[in-house]
């Protein structure tokens, strides 16, 4: 469904951030990105929906090339790729509803945006996606009023009203704590389940990561150093990825984890 | 900042070596010389004579002004609403202009920094860089005396000011809100009424507010170049040495100009 070709990445002063990236997901697959901070994650999937311009190389959605589009086809490819970033980054001073809303930007015209009247089944699906999340209480509260976890459930109702095929998550636990992040990560990828969603998510927790996705990954320096399920992720996977550091502990995590799942599950149903 | 060794070993920290402390005298001994030959400058140009007289002419002119000639009230209501007039709906005016200004010459949204932006910024300096009475004194010339040449000097006066305030707001946006709303697939118009507006929000409604009560003060001085308001009163009791009117109309200006700054102090507080 997404196919990088020689995707490649100069910043303008020089650092050559992604260097010829290959890389295809098919559809409905939940990919873990990770590698050290500067490998250039952020800028992959920034290059993707072109918020950061890719200097050569082809991205193509569903036969597409993203690349060469026109700023206009640029906005109606844009609709079927929903992001999340790492700080939210929901309107601060706008309600936990107008931001949902925002999602659905690219559907409605300038003049039914201005006077938020959007389309009765938009605020239908901004309802059930605040349901979904755990959020149907909050649609009147100013984004600004959410704690950061709550802020991310908005972040990704906004994502999923665009209707996407593929999800551009760019850290999405970054700035939370152990167990919201646990959370965010099960209601991200039980999602894309459900909705047979791509999605590429940036991580920097590689335990984490192993315990939501079926493949992983890894960047170094701009190139793809690692392309495989979380079981083959050994010590020497991580050294040769990270640099040399005991591992032991971030891959025994992940069974510790496991058992912790139903708990966490259960908070998720109470909020 | 100086780090010295002392024959003990021991480390030193002083705020400035020896160089820095000397340069520093230096510059204070140069500023006291200026400063004492200004002063010397202005005392030879200053006829002493009027100055020692002050005194006697100010308490004569205070004693003609009192009491205010209170029955004088009712002609002061209709300019005092003239000036008032003047001062919203010029900031009002100023607003609809400054804000397209304030957009165009921010840099992250301006349509072309090379040309549409130095041509905002030229827009601004100008509106900003004549006072409103010469701007009145003009528009007076040009449009004939009355509340409309104020109000035009006040909205052209304000415009450099808000869009200014404005545009820096703008600069400093955060800007993950803007790449999230993009990533929507979110047009450029609809980008900045979700992305860019909200959060400049509040600084637009502090600076409309504060620029307002900056305008009540000026348009009570316009009616003096004939641009409405009262300062016409002002002017004409001043001329024909009607001391009592003066010092009423001076309380009514006092007045009006803390009401304005009560109602500013309370819109902003409501809105931050």
């Amino acid at each position: 469904m997404l196919r990088l070709e020689n995707f490649t990445k100069q910043y303008a002063t020089g650092d050559m951030a992604l260097k010829g990236v290959n890389l295809e997901i098919s559809s409905g697959q939940v990919v873990a990105l990770i590698g050290p901070s500067g490998a250039g994650k952020s800028t992959l999937i920034r290059c993707i929906n072109r918020l950061v311009e890719p200097t050569s190389g082809s991205a193509l959605l569903n036969d597409i090339n993203l690349t060469k589009l026109s700023s206009s086809a640029l906005r109606k490819a844009r609709r079927r790729m929903g992001m999340i970033f790492q700080e939210y980054a929901l309107v601060e001073r706008l309600t936990v509803m107008e931001n949902v809303l925002s999602g659905r930007l690219g559907y409605v015209g300038f003049w039914r945006s201005w006077f938020r009247l959007f389309p009765q089944k938009d605020i239908d699906e901004a309802f059930r996606l605040l349901q979904r999340v755990g959020l149907d209480h909050m649609a009147d509260k100013r984004a600004d009023e959410l704690s950061g976890g709550q802020r991310q459930r908005v972040g990704i109702a906004r994502a999923l009203i665009q209707d996407p095929e593929l999800l551009l998550v760019d850290e999405p636990t970054a700035s939370l704590d152990p167990k919201t992040s646990r959370q965010i990560m099960r209601l991200i990828t039980e999602l894309c389940t459900e909705r047979g969603l791509a999605a590429i998510i940036n991580i920097h927790d590689v335990a984490l990561a192993k315990m939501f996705v079926q493949r992983v990954i890894a960047l170094r320096s701009g190139e793809i150093i690692f392309d495989g399920s979380p079981e083959d992720l050994t010590p020497e996977v991580l050294t040769n990825i990270y640099g040399e550091e005991d591992w032991e502990a971030t891959i025994k995590q992940e069974e510790n984890g496991n058992s912790e799942n139903g708990e966490a599950d259960k908070t998720v149903k109470d909020k | 900042m100086a780090v010295k060794i002392n024959n003990n070993g021991q480390k030193i920290w002083k705020r400035r070596d020896r160089r820095a402390q000397l340069q520093n005298w230096a510059l204070w001994l140069i500023g006291t010389a200026i400063f004492m030959f200004c002063w010397y400058q202005i005392s030879k140009a200053t006829n002493w004579y009027f100055v020692w007289d002050a005194g006697r002419i100010a308490s004569d002119i205070g004693s003609r002004a009192m009491p205010p000639k209170w029955s004088y009230i009712n002609e002061l209501w209709k300019p005092l609403w003239d000036t008032i007039n003047i001062a919203t709906l010029g900031t009002l005016l100023a607003l609809i202009v400054a804000i397209p200004i304030g957009f165009l010459a921010a840099r992250n949204t301006t349509p072309s920094k090379l040309f549409v932006r130095p041509i905002a910024l030229i827009i601004i300096v100008s509106s900003r860089s004549i006072n409103s009475l010469i701007w009145a004194l003009l528009l007076v010339a040009i449009l004939g005396p009355g509340i409309f040449a104020g109000l035009l000097a006040i909205a052209i006066r304000s415009i450099g000011f808000c869009a200014k305030l404005l545009y820096e707001a703008i600069e400093e946006i955060d800007r993950t809100q803007v790449e999230a709303i993009s990533a929507t697939g979110a047009s450029n118009m609809q980008i900045m009424i979700y992305g860019i507006l909200p959060q400049v929000m509040p600084t637009l409604a502090g600076l409309s507010v504060f620029r307002w009560d900056i305008n009540i003060r000026e348009s009570t001085v316009l009616g003096l170049v004939g641009a409405g308001g009262i300062g016409l009163q002002l002017q004409g009791s001043l001329n024909t040495l009607a001391w009592p009117q003066v010092s009423l109309i001076i309380l009514v200006i006092l007045f009006a100009v803390l009401i304005s700054e009560w109602v500013s102090a309370k819109v902003r507080g409501a809105i931050i």
